[in-house]
């Protein structure tokens, strides 16, 4: 790359892009513009440059393939999106799955939180935190972390911070190949209920194929006991690592810090209550074991999904679409009458327009979700999901299950004795930031609360198989007309889906994943999504000079959020050039050439 | 992943391998086709062998390897800057890293349908500030490539994202470079579909060709649709436990039912795939075999040719009505034998005296 090798003299903004970004999924870029001498990034945009179309390629087709179809969204969470589907199917088709088949469910994508959770944590984002890493970035936080006595050392086995720190590095290190080992029985654990990873074979409208047997609880029972015990190490060991971020970088609380605007969709059916229909959906959304909510300034505005529904737009402004204004509105009033807006899923249409990258115009294939409270057009974020969930789990405190409780300020997990460790209670408090160390930290916590709401789905699963109640599908009809919405926590965060059947095909389908949300890009009012958000708030604690740069507090930013895209993050900065004026014409990658 | 290859940064050979002077096999993957991410993410779940095992080299025989690999990559550094990932690409380019494999996941797009802009791009072009298309970064790499492999069905066939009504006009890599391309060392591109790839047979596939390349192993085994032979031979019908079943004429109606699923949706019969033998993973998991239709996610026809998904295959209703018929005069037969079978000889038994045939000799 044609970059010069000399430096501005550190008084202007340099320009720095990373594209792709790795230890993500998929492909993002992120652009800024970096204050060196300040330390701050002062400009952030998030592109990213894969377009396949579902919604276009959808239309038309049986309404029965969607889960099989929306599935392929996504590599590492497509099962979200496959249970998000058979949820909006339900709705549409008017049918509720036998009890079995929601615990199996259940089963199966809480096993896809642990595997997806442990796996990011350990492997992608952990990297951002070994020894290695941080002897490249901060030799001074590493020569800190030697002598650092991990507070939690009985627990989980390392001595000092940097112990911690080597046993994270790629390959070598020791944790980091014991959390490749777990991420594959977690899978085994996930494909005894759905199949196969991650594109399930075995989740149908109306249930699951799957042979509800002593064995299969057996099976997922053993290995679940292991994961539990092996969190028993994990949460110290985390709490360990990032407090000491705290201790050694004072200020680190400012990196990838935005308001407090999150959303959670709720994840995980009680059986008992959840009927699928949407006049019930309001409290059937209470009773899901992860609570849905929106959450402002760390107020619950709501955790009605009936109201969650509602209030959701889809913005232009920045993605390379056509706006669909004018075009046929598909559905005018949801089944309880309220009126829907033109801009909801429900009536979006998706016309790509593509065209050359412009940063003062358009600049990626993300469209920009918001949520309307009634005023403004919020650009809420999921925190990479587990914070978001937790926090509205916790405000809501309607979940009480034994191994889970949430109290309205925490959420109490109880984990039981297992093979060579005690009972253990761990509890996560509401943080005081919506940061990326209090992001990474919920994540840790969240695979616990997925292990322990796993341990109740299991107990009632076998209890069905042992009282002969084994059927795990309902017959249904597909109607000619229809609507349906599904919603579920993607590991990441929000996941909804709207379907309308029209002389029984698709007439529109749109999946919003939670990357959309928090890869959105400037919307129509001007208002950045919450990668260009938290970016930009970013302060520089990184010890190289701007020709060694590697942005490593950009990267532990923005991989807090866990991206799922389909391609990278540019941002120019490495020896990169000075800026003259903040107004870049021509695309902020041009000046690296 | 590049921690684990030194060779490429020049450090030290950490892996502790013999002959530390052996130049890398550098593997190229890009992950930007219009793809999921999903077979990348699949073979980290890989045993047989584990990505771990083929980076640090813990068989025996494999040649050093560096891999640039998206998903899990140390590297990550700004554009231009220190630590650029996509630096190795243009590496590949100029050919500062010979040899290097070539892997392609997702489908690429047909970017002349359109009048500007990309729908799918890795990196970006200097010159310009805009994406480097995937199609773009094919023309670069494969005439230089000791090897392209397409990983995934929407690389080898263009896939779900190739369905028909789609916007990009995607396709496979056989399509796009044409399906008697060879590579510079006389490699037909290597296709290993699967929707996502089962992932041993990725990792096996892979091992394959490094055992290849370092002269150890005879040219790659492929088919006419340029998949590994040893693993897509077979149908799914041909490794299913439920195809017994089948045989006997008992079909499922429901989807809860454990015998055959081909009259509520199974293509499995008419699908190159090894999973119900080989299981997704550690032998646990599978698609008709464990309740879920064989949807034919392997083959090039997919998904198109087998859509609605939950419809009887038209053709399966011809032969399953024969093993009906078969099928429950087969049953009635084998429910007689069962009954003996099912009964232990007569000769085991308490009491005074011996009845198995042996004499005493008191």
């Amino acid at each position: 790359m044609a970059t010069s090798t000399t430096t501005g003299d550190g008084t202007g903004l340099v320009e720095m892009a990373w594209d792709p970004i790795t230890r993500i999924v998929g492909s993002l870029g992120i652009h800024t513009k970096i204050d060196f001498k300040q330390k701050r990034v002062a400009e952030c945009y998030s592109t990213s440059s894969v377009f396949r179309g579902y919604s276009v390629f959808m239309r038309g087709k049986d309404p029965r393939d969607a889960h099989f179809i929306t599935s392929r969204i996504c590599g590492i969470c497509g099962d979200n999106h496959a249970t998000c589907s058979v949820y909006t199917q339900n709705m549409a088709y008017g049918v509720k799955p036998p009890h079995l088949a929601e615990w199996i469910i259940n089963l199966g994508e809480s096993a896809e939180y642990m595997f997806d959770h442990n796996i990011f944590q350990e492997n992608l984002v952990g990297v951002d935190y070994c020894e290695k890493m941080v002897r490249e970035t901060n030799p001074g936080v590493l020569e800190l972390a030697e002598r650092t006595e991990a507070p939690h050392a009985a627990e989980h086995g390392y001595r000092t911070i940097a112990d911690i720190m080597r046993s994270l590095n790629p390959l070598e290190g020791e944790f980091y190949r014991e959390a490749l080992q777990v991420s594959r029985y977690t899978r085994e654990m996930f494909c005894l209920m759905e199949g196969r990873h991650v594109h399930p074979s075995t989740l149908y409208p109306g249930g699951v194929g799957t042979i509800g047997s002593v064995q299969l609880f057996t099976d997922y029972m053993s290995r679940l006991m292991r994961y539990v015990e092996f969190m028993k190490r994990v949460v110290p060991l985390h709490d360990d690592l990032f407090d000491f971020f705290y201790e050694a970088l004072p200020g680190y609380e400012e990196v990838g810090r935005r308001r407090v605007l999150l959303g959670c969709w709720g994840a995980l059916n009680d059986p008992e209550y959840c009927d699928f229909t949407y006049a019930n959906m309001s409290d059937w959304g209470r009773r899901m074991f992860v609570t849905p909510g929106v959450i402002v300034d760390g107020k619950l505005v709501t955790n009605d999904l009936t109201e969650i529904n509602l209030g959701i737009r889809i913005l232009l402004g920045s993605s390379y679409y056509e706006d669909w204004e004018g075009q046929e509105q598909f559905v005018t009033h949801d089944p309880l009458g309220n009126p829907v807006d033109p801009r909801h899923p429900w009536n979006q249409h998706t016309i790509p327009a593509p065209q050359k990258r412009n940063f003062d115009d358009k600049y990626s294939w993300v469209m920009s979700p918001r949520w309307f409270d009634g005023k403004e057009h919020l650009p809420l974020d999921t925190g990479g999901g587990p914070i978001a969930r937790l926090w509205s789990t916790a405000l809501s405190g309607l979940v009480d299950i034994g191994y889970v409780k949430a109290t309205g300020h925490s959420v109490v997990i109880n984990l039981p004795r297992t093979l060579t460790k005690p009972e253990t209670t761990f509890e996560w408090k509401i943080p005081r930031w919506s940061n990326a160390l209090e992001r990474n930290r919920a994540r840790t916590y969240f695979q616990a609360y997925a292990a322990a709401v796993a341990l109740h789905c299991a107990e009632m699963g076998l209890a069905e198989v042992r009282a002969g109640r084994t059927q795990t599908w309902e017959k249904f009809e597909v109607p000619d007309e229809s609507i349906g919405v599904g919603f579920t926590e993607a590991v990441r965060g929000v996941l909804s889906h709207h379907l309308v059947i029209r002389d029984g095909k698709i007439a529109n389908y749109h999946p919003y994943p939670p990357t959309p949300w928090n890869a959105s890009t400037r919307d129509t009012y001007g208002t950045p999504g919450p990668y260009e958000d938290a970016v930009q708030n970013t302060p520089i604690f990184e010890e190289n000079p701007p020709e060694n740069f590697k942005g490593i507090d950009i990267m532990r930013a923005v991989r807090s959020f866990d991206p799922c895209l389909p391609c990278g993050v540019h941002m120019y900065v490495g020896g990169g050039r000075t800026v003259k004026s903040m107004h870049v014409p021509t695309g902020l990658s041009g000046l690296a050439g | 992943m590049n921690a684990a290859s030194p060779a490429t940064r020049e450090e030290p050979d950490a892996s502790g391998a013999p002959g530390t002077d052996e130049k890398p096999i550098h593997i190229l993957w890009i992950n930007a086709g219009l793809s999921c991410d999903g077979d990348s993410v699949a073979l980290t779940a890989a045993m047989q062998p584990s990505i771990e095992e083929i980076a640090l080299g813990g068989l025996p025989g494999l040649p050093k390897i560096a891999v640039h690999w998206p998903l899990i990559d140390f590297e990550c550094g700004p554009v231009g800057g220190s630590d650029t990932f996509i630096e190795w690409f243009f590496k590949g380019e100029r050919g500062e890293i010979d040899p290097f494999v070539l892997v392609i996941e997702g489908s690429i797009p047909n970017e002349a349908i359109k009048q500007e802009g990309y729908w799918c791009g890795f990196g970006d072009n200097p010159e310009t500030g805009q994406p480097i298309t995937t199609s773009e970064w094919i023309d670069r790499l494969a005439p230089k490539a000791l090897a392209v492999v397409a990983i995934g069905t929407c690389a080898t066939y263009g896939g779900i994202h190739a369905m028909a009504g789609n916007p990009t006009g995607a396709m496979g890599v056989p399509d796009y470079l044409g399906w008697d391309w060879k590579s510079q060392a006389g490699i037909p591109i290597v296709c290993v579909p699967g929707c996502p790839i089962q992932p041993d047979n990725f990792a096996e596939t892979l091992t394959y060709l490094l055992y290849q390349a370092a002269g150890s192993a005879p040219m790659i085994p492929l088919d006419d649709k340029l998949r590994p032979t040893w693993l897509f031979g077979a149908t799914v019908h041909e490794g299913c436990d439920r195809a017994g079943y089948y045989e006997q004429g008992q079909f499922a109606t429901t989807y809860d039912s454990p015998k055959c699923l081909v009259k509520v949706g199974c293509w499995g019969p008419v699908v190159k795939c090894n999973v119900p033998k080989r299981g997704w993973m550690a032998g646990i998991g599978g698609c008709p075999n464990v309740g879920g239709i064989c949807i034919a996610c392997t083959m090039p026809g997919f998904p198109d040719k087998f859509m609605p998904f939950m419809d009887e295959p038209p053709g399966g209703r011809f032969s399953s009505t024969a093993s009906g018929a078969y099928g429950a005069v087969i049953r009635r037969l084998r429910t007689i034998t069962a009954k003996t079978v099912d009964k232990e000889p007569k000769w085991r038994h308490t009491g005074r005296e011996i009845t198995t045939g042996y004499r005493p000799p008191w």
